[in-house]
């Protein structure tokens, strides 16, 4: 059994490691069958939706104004946000995937959370308090601070809803898999539940529920995980070195568990990798619009410390579910299942690597604890795909709407009402392209995201911060560089040229574009923002210095709601 | 913000002051995060065997796992210093020149 085993860990690392933050849409690439009903997961899914809905009704009654539905009315603490900021970074992919890849290749699985975890203190230090002070609700109010409102607020939105899109896309293929796997409902029953969720979270309750959902959801994910860990801990009587010895014992792999593996032979694509995770994650819209919902930059530089904490803490316990998964889950014959491959009998996990903490959590704590963590799983799909779906929907009411269509003058309860629109139809599309992606592969949606984020929206945002130079012409034209280059680089490269379309060598050969496509943004941004001599451009560039000193000091920056 | 409060800040002592202070010190930690991320990737790449050192003689933790932990706690740490500097002193001597700049 070890050859087929190891093959299957190889195959699963190379999709793993294509596209870091995939894991969930890749642990569900395959064909899933659907499993018998699992009661105790779906009887306490339906007491956290229940629970969450009450939270939405709450949340409706003091949702009024346009600040209340996009940012909370400004008023969730510090460290309220950082757990939901933890929330929307902690998802089925990193619990699932994560901990998945620990099992499959041991170490390997510590860089890719440690990839993960690294950008935050520099969103800390050079984003979080510029932003909060600078913006209202949208980071397209800070990238068109200073710049022309039309094709600056156009651009964003459009960066803003191409990565929303095709992030909910994966959630959506992946929550309606993971559904099957864990609760043995139809794949699109599953998808019309989160769409149909996710839909009335967001229009009714606004930000302000959006937010709770994902607290509470952190929370149950967090003292979910530290049971686990706890648990694998005491199995091997609290010693990491007992653990790493049952693990090597037992792992086909052996001792190659415990150093660096295949993952990240290639230097390249491992530092592409890590350029767009780190810069990615800052410049992604719904994670930039928490920092709106608190009250001053304080609170923001406190919920990014918070948020780092938890989600550090976070990928260590993933750490060692992985190595728990390795003692007690790999390779017992009740958590395996012979499926074929390409004509051939391969022994796997049940369900596919990604269970690993799903059967882990049985395991150690029974069938309730099982249903537990299976509810976490969904929970977590839901909060994440409702931060999603009101980031979109903000692009297209307060940018698209009310500042170009409006040109600043809409009526506040028109702006909610665009927005409440959005929302439905983003959810109509989210479920019919969930429902149209079932078969495909969407592995590189998630990763196509986070480098489009960090090719097209990272660098505005950054530029229009730091660089008295940049001009509405720079911004636009290198941020659509940026953009199209990371497209285009996707496309050619080997998840999507190779692995979904099926041809036989890669065009473009790394996995990660980002450290070509962001550098080329910034070049782009530079070379078009010096060469532009326009009135316009050197009105821009006077206006840097008031826009610094608003950045600065957060003189004129907006308040918290007085409620 | 009117001309006159823009050059009121501007001229301000403290105003340079911070913003000398904030940056320098978000520069700083940032170079410190990225070299020691990328130094970790490096060695990882191009001297994979280093971190697969056994930990001491004989056992089976290598190097890796306390080094990755270390890089994971030291995020968290360097976030720890920024936000306590800047919400105390850098805050303090921001409120104190908003008020100069008001009176």
């Amino acid at each position: 059994m070890i050859s087929p085993l190891r093959s299957r860990g190889a195959a699963a690392a190379a999709l793993l490691c294509t596209t870091l933050p995939t894991l969930a849409a890749d642990a569900i690439s395959g064909a899933v069958q659907q499993r018998s009903l699992n009661w105790h997961a779906i009887v306490m899914f339906f007491i956290f939706v229940a629970f969450t809905l009450g939270i939405t009704w709450w949340a409706s009654r003091r949702t009024r104004s346009t600040k209340d539905f996009y940012a909370a009315g400004g008023g969730i603490s510090g460290f309220q946000n950082g757990l939901a900021i933890a929330g929307d970074y902690m998802s089925a992919a990193s619990f699932l995937g994560i901990s998945a890849l620990v099992m499959t290749s041991g170490f390997d699985g510590l860089i890719y959370s440690i990839g993960f975890l690294v950008g935050w203190p520099i969103i800390t230090f050079l984003v979080a308090e510029r932003l909060r002070n600078l913006g209202k609700f949208t980071f397209a109010d800070v990238a068109s601070y200073r710049l022309a409102q039309t094709p600056v607020r156009t651009f964003a939105a459009v960066g803003t809803l191409v990565v929303v899109a095709l992030y909910l896309i994966a959630q959506m293929v992946g929550a309606g898999k993971l559904i099957q796997l864990l609760f043995g409902m139809s794949y699109s029953s599953a998808v019309i539940m989160v769409g149909v969720l996710m839909v009335l979270y967001v229009t009714f309750g606004g930000m302000l529920a959006t937010t709770w959902v994902q607290i509470i959801k952190a929370i149950m994910l967090l003292a979910g995980a530290t049971f686990m860990a706890v648990m694998v801990l005491a199995a091997s009587g609290f010693s990491f070195e007992a653990m790493f010895q049952t693990a090597v014992a037992g792992h086909p792999k052996a001792l190659a568990i415990m150093s660096p593996g295949g993952l990240v032979s290639n230097p390249v694509d491992a530092i592409s990798l890590g350029v767009g995770l780190m810069f990615g994650t800052a410049g992604l819209p719904h994670i930039l619009m928490r920092f709106f919902t608190v009250k001053n930059a304080k609170e923001a530089r406190k919920s990014v410390f918070v948020a780092t904490g938890f989600i550090g803490y976070f990928y260590i316990l993933t750490f060692i579910i992985g190595f728990g998964a390795i003692m007690l889950v790999l390779g017992k014959p009740e958590f395996t299942e012979t499926i074929m491959k390409d004509g051939n009998p391969v022994q796997q996990l049940i369900g596919g690597a990604n269970m690993a903490a799903v059967h882990l959590a049985g395991a150690v704590g029974g069938d309730y604890f099982l249903g537990f963590i299976s509810a976490v799983a969904f929970a977590t799909i839901l909060a994440v795909v409702s931060g999603l779906a009101l980031s979109g929907a903000s692009a297209v009411s307060h940018d698209l709407y009310a500042n170009v269509f409006a040109r600043g003058h809409a009526d506040e309860a028109r702006e909610i009402r665009v927005s409440k629109i959005a929302t439905v139809v983003l959810g109509i599309v989210a479920i019919v392209l969930g429902i149209v992606f079932e078969n495909q592969n969407v592995a590189f949606m998630v990763g196509l995201a986070f480098a489009i984020a960090a090719s097209a929206n990272f660098p505005v945002l950054f530029l229009s911060m730091f660089w008295k130079g940049l001009t509405t012409r720079g911004a636009v034209i290198g941020g659509l560089v940026g953009l199209i280059s990371a497209v285009v680089m996707i496309v050619l490269g080997p998840a999507v040229w190779v692995k979904t379309l099926g041809h036989a060598a890669a065009i473009f050969p790394y996995e990660n574009p980002a450290i070509f496509s962001m550098p080329l943004a910034f070049i782009s941004i530079w070379i078009v923002s010096v060469l532009d001599t326009s009135a316009r451009g050197a009105r821009e560039k006077a206006l840097f210095l008031p826009q610094f000193i608003r950045a600065m000091t957060g003189i004129g920056a907006e308040g918290a709601a007085q409620h | 913000m009117d001309e006159t409060l823009i050059r009121r800040i501007q001229d301000n002592p403290k105003f340079t002051e911070l913003v000398r202070k904030k940056t320098s010190l978000g520069w700083l930690l940032s170079i410190v995060m990225l070299a020691i991320y990328y130094g970790f990737i490096l060695v990882i790449a191009f001297s994979p065997t280093t971190l697969g050192t056994p930990l001491f003689a004989g056992s089976v933790t290598t190097i890796g796992i306390p080094a990755g932990v270390v890089i994971i706690v030291s995020a968290f740490v360097i976030t720890g210093i920024y936000v306590r500097r800047a919400n105390t002193e850098f805050d303090q001597l921001n409120a104190e020149l908003v008020k100069e700049v008001h009176s």
